[in-house]
């Protein structure tokens, strides 16, 4: 199992140092030139140069690349270009290891933006989980077992419909009525736990509402499709043959074979959106880590863009590995080795 | 319909003569399954007695309808959109009747069931100590360290080595015997008045069936359980039953103690089964006899006798094609046939046979 | 090929060249390893102790012929056969077809050989692509060969579906629409498409029900002689094999255990395991059954990764246990029996090899009254060839 985990994060670092290259490339491949779009419009093309240079834009990818990833490891400084720094001493800005990079748009280094977009995407992220796993599920169960009947089709049908929309469709109508029109929610917006935990529920709500939504329906289909296979098992007629009550049929026997690869979905999700939830976020003006990437996009802000990709790939990364070690926990059948 | 020429074995025969009351009696079972292209008759007209500590063996192909029969016996057809009529009376009490409370507490305790195959009807997630536990401690009031002591006393005696160790496996640690072991210790856990195999030994390689076989008749003589023996293999129901009943197209079609089957059976379709099988106990033959043809649709069963479109003898003027051949469940050997009696028995003796 | 030249002997071959005589040699198997690989698992894997899933198997097949090969699940029958057939690797071990050393050719060679020699498989639902029409199914080995028969493709395809007892006007179906015995029948004519010398049957009629699989068995008994076919019969159903099978080899965990003519293989068992298996077959007679004993294997099958030293049948051998003194057990544990010839035709890899005791005989009748050892396929070849080369234990291994 220990050598398992090692090899599997040992494996994981390879892809973010792989992902780290190629993001930069793709930069680099586009046909705006950052340093240009950073200067402004009052520009000459020695400025243009010194941005360049400020920026490190002027050396090779490769270059960049290796700098990038000895700013990750040992820490580094900006600006980028040795004979600046010497030349301005005042403005060299040092960034700690692990150093995801400086942003000259905000300012700031990459890793402190992160640190305090997070907790809004994550709050989103966990919130939206619980609700679409509680009610997602729920109904699927319920879905599964009412097999056929009016509320099986109303259940999955209603959620299809969910489904259908677009995200921002959805939250936009939910922001209007809801709040806007009937202020039955509070305007959503977000307070940091630690300030007021009601504040940050009720602001919470209708953004992780409108996600949920949309993974409600994924999660109906998937649950009720895994109960009915469970089902069907052949475990399960034996079960039934050993003379047990149906409560402990359904609650030992079946479920827990079934919501075995819900599980598995689920921790795969939660990773991805733990990224940022990108319409989501912008809708409800949360300032979180999808709305830092539209923006960090839009203004050419390389560092931010690398460090965004690098921190969703390892949640990604991070989630899958989670998930296959619950399926050993779960499933005594899956071992690691 | 006759008495049968093996009345020496009438005797010991599961069908009971009248003296000892029948401790399964089912009448007329009747399993229909509604679907969209029609209704899949998979048991129908189904009537059969098994004495207490008797063996039945229920011998059909695919689709034949004898696993339908053994889940109705067990009520697992509860629930289900399946039909389900006709009595199923265990020690008088009709099973179908009864409610899914009283249904609960006899499954697994009066009656209990071997699957086909010991890797699926086992939980994969859970140990098999705790699998066999649960099945005990459902019908026994008893703490979990009694429970666990009853356990490993049956895992012993189904001949699984070192069961305390083996008590915490899950199923996929043991070997398909085993399994098969562990499955026959969960069905005898309660001490059933009736066992039923469903094609216990399909899944496993001829020498495990040995063993398994071996076992089965051993503990049936220990305990005392009447047994049905649900199978495709006339070698196993050879070796195991006292009564046979032959099932085809949802229909049992000839039915008496193993003597009578095997050596002087009345219904062509029996005639079929065992002509078509290769087999090692005698002469190799240059050629198998196969029964022609493809197993009915239960949505659309032949019209008059099901078995006529691939009955060698069915002719017109006998109504084969036409008239249901009746079934005289009372009777010691009931064969559905309309071919009459001596002319059946001048046809087995004369070209049926020879042949076998 | 056509369909009008197979009738001719001396037959060709596709490339060419002679056919043998029937009852004389035209596959020759030697030691034939088949190892998977396996890792170890710790954080740098590196290769550990293969599978020995076929570990040296020797023997030969005579056209026209049918070799049965039976054993219990996991003994390693299945990856025999298509290891011969070369659509598993060897790892080690020669396969000679006509005289030709044929180990391990790839390419166009290959796929030359497929001409040649052809698989049915066991699984009738399995095997056959959903997607495709029968006609596109049976027609596959035209295409993918680049051959263009005469009449064409369609109607040659017809031909086969008529020869093996479908309808040709169910060329455009699906697999789906055919019952598992007429799948099988499909699975037949996809393997005689190209008129190949040899078919091996990996458990062709173990799905069937008994009056299907009684269907099947005469069809590929009938389309044998037709075709002038060599066959592979791999079963676990002895009575099945019994009834087809020519010779018959018996294997257990990777090895052969025992091979001899049929008749010989089933009244006169010499291996333990043989006799054991025999025993254990149910037999559809409740006198008989009653009458015979039966010889119980204990304990469970070795793995095939660890197996046992010596003669791998040591651990589970009823005459190991009961009859042998201590030195004759030092001999089991610590050599591996040779296949060695103890009469003509009849090989048996057991250090103490006996006949079966009287109470496991299922066969009141004498069995040498009705057989005819000569009573090869191909008249005119009455002379079945002897003890040859590859069955004496002193054969050199190569690999």
């Amino acid at each position: 199992m220990f050598a398992y985990i090692v090899r599997r994060l040992f494996s994981g670092i390879v892809m973010l140092i792989v992902m780290s290259f190629v993001t930069i490339l793709l930069f680099f491949s586009s046909a705006v030139d950052p340093a240009r779009v950073m200067c402004g419009k009052s520009c000459t093309p020695e400025r243009i140069e010194q941005t360049r240079k400020a920026l490190g834009y002027d050396k090779p990818a490769v270059q960049q690349w290796t700098a990038f990833l000895g700013g990750v490891v040992k820490g580094r400084e900006y600006p980028a270009d040795e004979a600046l720094r010497k030349a301005a001493p005042q403005l060299v800005v040092d960034c700690h290891a692990p150093c995801l990079g400086y942003s000259t748009v905000t300012q700031q280094s990459v890793g402190s933006t992160l640190w305090t977009k997070l907790p809004v995407t994550g709050s989103l992220a966990i919130a939206a989980f619980i609700m679409w796993m509680v009610v997602g599920v729920g109904l699927g169960i319920i879905s599964a077992l009412f097999k056929g009947t009016l509320l099986d089709r109303a259940i999955v049908g209603s959620s299809l419909l969910f489904y259908a929309f677009p995200t921002f469709a959805i939250g936009i109508a939910l922001y209007t009525y809801l709040s806007l029109k009937w202020h039955l929610v509070k305007i959503p917006a977000y307070t940091p736990i630690s300030e007021s935990p009601s504040a940050w529920l009720q602001g919470l709500f209708l953004p992780a509402l409108t996600l949920a939504l949309v993974y409600i329906a994924g999660y109906v289909r998937l649950t009720r499709a895994f109960v009915l296979e469970s089902l069907s098992e052949d475990y399960l007629r034996t079960a039934k043959a050993k003379g047990l009550a149906p409560r402990k049929i359904l609650f030992k026997h079946t479920m827990r074979a079934a919501l075995t690869p819900v599980v598995t979905a689920a921790g795969l999700d939660l990773g991805g959106l733990l990224g940022g939830a990108i319409i989501t976020e912008t809708i409800f003006n949360y300032d979180g880590l999808g709305k830092l990437a539209v923006l960090s996009n839009a203004q050419f802000d390389l560092p931010m863009i690398v460090g965004i990709v690098l921190v969703a790939a390892t949640f990604v990364i991070l989630a899958n590995l989670i998930v296959d070690l619950l399926y050993a926990l779960i499933d005594p059948r899956v071992k690691y080795a | 319909m006759s008495t049968s020429a093996t009345t020496d074995h009438a005797a010991r025969g599961a069908s009971g003569s009248g003296d000892v009351p029948a401790l399964l009696s089912v009448r007329e079972l009747r399993v229909h399954f509604p679907t969209e292209d029609g209704v899949v008759k998979a048991v129908d007209d189904l009537s059969f007695d098994l004495a207490p500590g008797a063996t039945l063996g229920i011998v059909g192909e695919s689709g034949s309808g004898k696993s339908v029969t053994s889940q109705a016996i067990m009520g697992l057809h509860r629930g289900t959109r399946a039909k389900v009529g006709g009595q199923i009376l265990f020690d008088g009490v009709d099973l179908l009747t009864i409610s899914d409370e009283e249904l609960r507490r006899r499954r697994g305790q009066d009656v209990a069931m071997v699957f086909q195959d010991p890797l699926s009807a086992l939980h994969p997630y859970y140990t098999v100590g705790n699998q066999l536990v649960e099945a005990y401690r459902v019908h026994h009031d008893v703490s979990k360290q009694a429970a666990r002591a009853r356990v490993i006393e049956m895992l012993d005696r189904v001949g699984i080595p070192s069961p305390q160790a083996r008590f915490g496996n899950y199923p996929h640690e043991f070997s398909g015997g085993m399994r098969q072991r562990a499955m026959i210790a969960m069905a005898l856990i309660n001490d059933p008045r009736l066992i039923i195999a469903d094609e216990p030994t399909t899944a496993l390689d001829v020498t495990v069936q040995a063993q398994i076989l071996d076992l089965l008749v051993g503990l049936q003589k220990e305990f005392g359980s009447s047994i049905i023996i649900i199978t495709h293999d006339l070698g196993v129901v050879a070796e195991m039953a006292d009564d046979i009943l032959v099932m085809y197209g949802g229909k049992a079609v000839e039915r008496g103690d193993a003597d009578t089957i095997f050596y002087s059976p009345e219904h062509p379709y029996a005639w079929g089964l065992l002509r078509s099988m290769p087999r090692m106990d005698r002469l190799r033959t240059e050629r198998l006899v196969p029964i022609a043809g493809n197993p009915p649709s239960l949505i659309n069963l032949p019209t008059g006798c099901s078995f006529h479109p691939r009955c060698e003898y069915a002719t017109a003027e006998l109504g084969c094609f036409t008239t249901a051949p009746p079934f005289d469940a009372e009777s010691d050997h009931p064969v559905r046939c309309l071919i009459p009696h001596t002319e059946r028995l001048d046809i087995f003796e004369n070209s049926v046979r020879p042949s076998l | 090929m056509s369909a009008t030249d197979q009738t001719a002997t001396p037959a060709t071959t596709a490339t060419g060249a002679e056919l043998p005589k029937f009852g004389e040699t035209i596959l020759k198997v030697t030691d034939l390893q088949k190892h998977f690989p396996r890792r170890t698992k710790g954080i740098i894997p590196r290769p550990d102790a293969p599978v020995k899933a076929v570990d040296g198997i020797t023997f030969e097949l005579r056209r026209g012929e049918t070799l049965g090969i039976v054993g219990e699940s996991g003994c390693g029958k299945s990856t025999a056969g298509r290891t011969v057939l070369q659509l598993l690797k060897p790892t080690g071990g020669t396969i000679e077809y006509l005289g030709e050393d044929i180990t391990g050719v790839t390419g166009g060679d290959w796929r030359r050989l497929r001409t040649e020699m052809q698989m049915v498989f066991q699984d009738p639902y399995g095997s056959l692509n959903p997607r495709q029409t029968v006609g596109a199914i049976v027609g596959a080995p035209f295409v993918i060969q680049g051959i263009k028969p005469k009449r064409g493709v369609k109607a040659e395809v017809q031909d086969l579906l008529a020869r093996v007892g479908l309808n040709p006007e169910h060329y455009n179906r699906y697999p789906h629409e055919f019952s598992g015995g007429q799948r099988q029948r499909i699975g037949i004519a996809r393997a005689i498409a190209l008129r190949p010398n040899l078919i091996v049957a990996d458990e062709p009629v173990s799905a069937l029900d008994v009056s299907i699989q009684a269907q099947v068995v005469n069809l590929l008994e009938d389309i044998q002689n037709e075709f002038n076919l060599t066959y592979v019969f791999i079963a676990h159903d002895l009575s099945v094999v019994r009834h087809i099978s020519d010779r018959v080899a018996v294997m257990y965990l990777g090895k052969v255990m025992e091979v001899a003519d049929r008749d010989e293989l089933y009244a006169n068992p010499q291996h333990p395991y043989t006799q054991a298996l025999l025993s254990a077959v149910p037999l559809p007679d409740p006198r008989k059954a009653n009458k015979r004993e039966r010889i119980l294997l204990t304990g469970d099958l070795p793995s095939p990764i660890n197996p046992p030293s010596g003669c791998v049948f040591h651990t589970r051998c009823p005459k190991f246990r009961t009859e042998l003194s201590d030195s004759d057990k030092a001999r089991c544990t610590g050599e591996v029996p040779q296949q060695r010839e103890i009469a003509p035709n009849h090989t048996v890899s057991c250090h103490y090899p006996g006949p079966p005791p009287a109470e496991i005989l299922v066969l009141e009748d004498d069995p040498e009254a009705a057989y005819d050892p000569t009573a090869l396929r191909g008249a005119g070849d009455e002379e079945v060839v002897t003890a040859t080369g590859s069955d004496d234990p002193a054969d050199p291994t190569r690999a």
